[in-house]
């Protein structure tokens, strides 16, 4: 796996204020996979992402299309990245089609009224991918949730950017918008991305992700495809919780199904 | 239903009309005074025609007057709409923020204490200086991504103290008529004012323009956040610092030579979004034209409304701006009772 492997991080911490929120965490992440993230409340999955991306400063190294991040621009950081915060408030009620053209701004299309040729058609790649080219001059205020999360997801899909990372995109939607958001990242990963998804849904983590991380206060814990990062044990140990597991058309699935 | 393309239109319009009602008030500032003049007359005295009074009335007395209310109104509109994209948040403005009274406060304590003559660089330096330390002091205090209430009780605390440690400076001048004298330079005027003034004023204001505008793509940004901005590539402690220091740049070097004027930034933005929209990058321009219209016209009011001594223009606009202030209040309710950030 690590031949290809397109993000690296080796030995990673992260200390806010005095806390300890991410110890020792190395790992090794390639191109077209899909890659769940997930633990339970507090324990460092948002911290992991935003240090991934170079939003936080972080103790270790972090090398990105083999290139140190610390010797990256922030531009050029931008450009590798595309980050998808949770809950993708929007402070101005702009047009769907604006929200989606900032996905281009690392590329110096700061002006959604002029974009160019190639920053045009990257917009309406991305609003095809996610179904959001008829809501494109509608106010992203005046959406329903299920809408504002595809146009939020049509803005990181626009950077085009060799990692995707997705902080709780499925979170507060109705289980067709579930299915729809991670179905889009499945695509964006099998169309040559690295995506990286924290989620609280062990089931959508072992239906969609190639490779699942398991944090538990702040360390690591297990990572592997699903069916081994999220063996019983390990759930029980870390969730506190027995699953029900079972194999559905040559997929796992995994649902809690008590407290241990 | 608005496209991208009609808005591109709408906006041009909206900016043409503008520039043409600033065309027209600046002629109808320099006809309006003890001595009435006709917009002819005007345009003659203003290009070497006329009598050699009316050359002197306009091209020294009034003209003055005139810049200096297009560029206190623009950059205090300009400022408005740059602070409002850089928090986000539709109740920001320099002077709910304490800016313009620290900015006094900086430029009295230059004038009490004798540094310096009314007429030199000390003035705006330190209204400047003063400027920036309070809009500093209150991004600080706020925190980021702070809610409406805090910004409003943090700005309220800074402009309380700036008002006090001003009321100490005039307290202990030891001259009673030039405490007097400051009194009223603090409501905010434009009368009286040269092309001394003018010198004085604009290059800071021309710079803080000029650094306001140069981010503006970057105010659109912070729309998703700053969290994204940054992941956007947008370096957001940068930016916070520059527009604090346009901001300064432009509210201290307009308080030097104007005093104190209040509630253009707060409004000139409120009248765009209904035209324009609520992308903060493209409310920037139209803002600074909408603050120069408000203050050339508030500035022809005071000099056409019957009184028997004469109204200072930044008593006006705070008596427009308040009521305007509270009707923000009123449609932000919900928010500021919920205390939501």
């Amino acid at each position: 796996m690590s031949e290809a492997a397109i993000l690296v991080a080796s030995s990673l911490s992260v200390n806010l204020g005095n806390r300890v929120v991410l110890s020792d965490i190395s790992l090794a992440l390639s191109s077209k996979h899909l890659v769940a993230l997930v633990g339970p409340n507090g324990a460092g999955k948002t911290t992991l992402l935003r240090a991934l991306a170079g939003l936080l400063p972080s103790e270790g190294t972090i090398e990105v299309c083999g290139d140190a991040l610390p010797s990256l621009a922030l531009q050029e950081r931008a450009r590798r990245f595309a980050y998808l915060p949770q809950g993708h408030q929007v402070h101005w009620p702009l047009p769907a089609k604006d929200i989606v053209a900032l996905g281009r701004y690392p590329h110096g299309a700061v002006d959604p009224a002029r974009l160019s040729p190639k920053d045009a058609a990257a917009v309406m790649r991305a609003m095809q991918a996610t179904d959001v080219v008829a809501l494109g001059d509608r106010r992203v205020t005046e959406l329903s949730g299920g809408e504002r999360s595809r146009v939020a997801l049509a803005r990181v899909l626009a950077v085009e950017a060799p990692v995707l990372l997705a902080d709780e995109p499925t979170a507060s939607l109705d289980p067709r918008y579930q299915i729809e958001v991670m179905t889009n990242l499945r695509t964006a990963a099998d169309n040559g991305m690295l995506v990286v998804v924290v989620t609280h849904d062990l089931g959508l983590a072992a239906r969609f992700a190639d490779v699942v991380l398991v944090l538990a206060d702040g360390r690591l814990v297990s990572q592997g495809p699903a069916a081994d990062a999220l063996s019983e044990n390990i759930v029980a140990d870390v969730f506190r919780v027995r699953t029900y597991r079972a194999d559905y058309q040559r997929e796992t699935i995994i649902v809690p199904w008590a407290e241990v | 239903m608005v496209t991208p393309g009609t808005a591109d239109r709408q906006r041009t319009i909206v900016i043409v009309a503008l520039c043409a009602a600033v065309t027209v008030l600046a002629l109808v500032s320099l006809g309006v005074g003890p001595v009435k003049l006709s917009p002819v007359a005007v345009l003659d005295a203003l290009f070497g025609g006329g009598s050699e009074v009316q050359r002197i009335i306009v091209q020294e007395i009034r003209l003055p007057r005139a810049i200096l209310g297009l560029a206190i109104g623009a950059i205090l509109g300009l400022s408005g709409a740059a602070l409002q994209g850089l928090l986000r948040n539709p109740l920001a403005s320099p002077s709910l923020f304490g800016a313009p009274q620290s900015a006094a406060f900086g430029a009295v304590l230059v004038i009490a204490t004798g540094l310096a003559d009314v007429r030199s660089y000390a003035l705006p330096g330190a209204a400047v200086v003063a400027a920036f330390a309070s809009v500093f002091v209150l991004l600080m205090v706020a925190g980021r991504n702070a809610g409406l209430l805090l910004l409003i009780l943090a700005g309220l605390a800074i402009s309380s103290l700036a008002g006090a440690a001003t009321s100490l400076a005039m307290n202990l001048s030891s001259n009673p008529f030039a405490a007097l004298e400051i009194a009223f330079w603090l409501l905010g005027s434009l009368e009286d004012r040269s092309f001394q003034h003018v010198t004085l004023a604009l290059p800071f204001i021309a710079v803080g323009a000029a650094i306001l505008l140069s981010q503006r793509h970057a105010f659109r940004t912070l729309s998703l956040g700053e969290e994204t901005a940054q992941s956007l590539g947008v370096n957001v402690g940068r930016l916070r610092l520059l527009v604090i220091l346009g901001v300064a740049l432009g509210v201290g070097g307009a308080v030097a030579v104007a005093g104190a004027i209040g509630f253009i930034g707060l409004v000139a933005p409120h009248l765009m979004r209904p035209l324009i929209g609520y992308d903060p990058a493209r409310l920037l321009v139209p803002s600074a034209l909408t603050g120069a219209v408000l203050l050339v016209a508030a500035d022809i009011a005071v000099r056409i409304i019957p009184s028997t001594s004469d109204i200072k223009v930044g008593v006006l606009t705070s008596i427009i701006g308040v009521p305007f202030f509270l009707y923000l209040i009123v449609r932000e309710r919900r928010a500021l009772g919920g205390g939501v950030a």
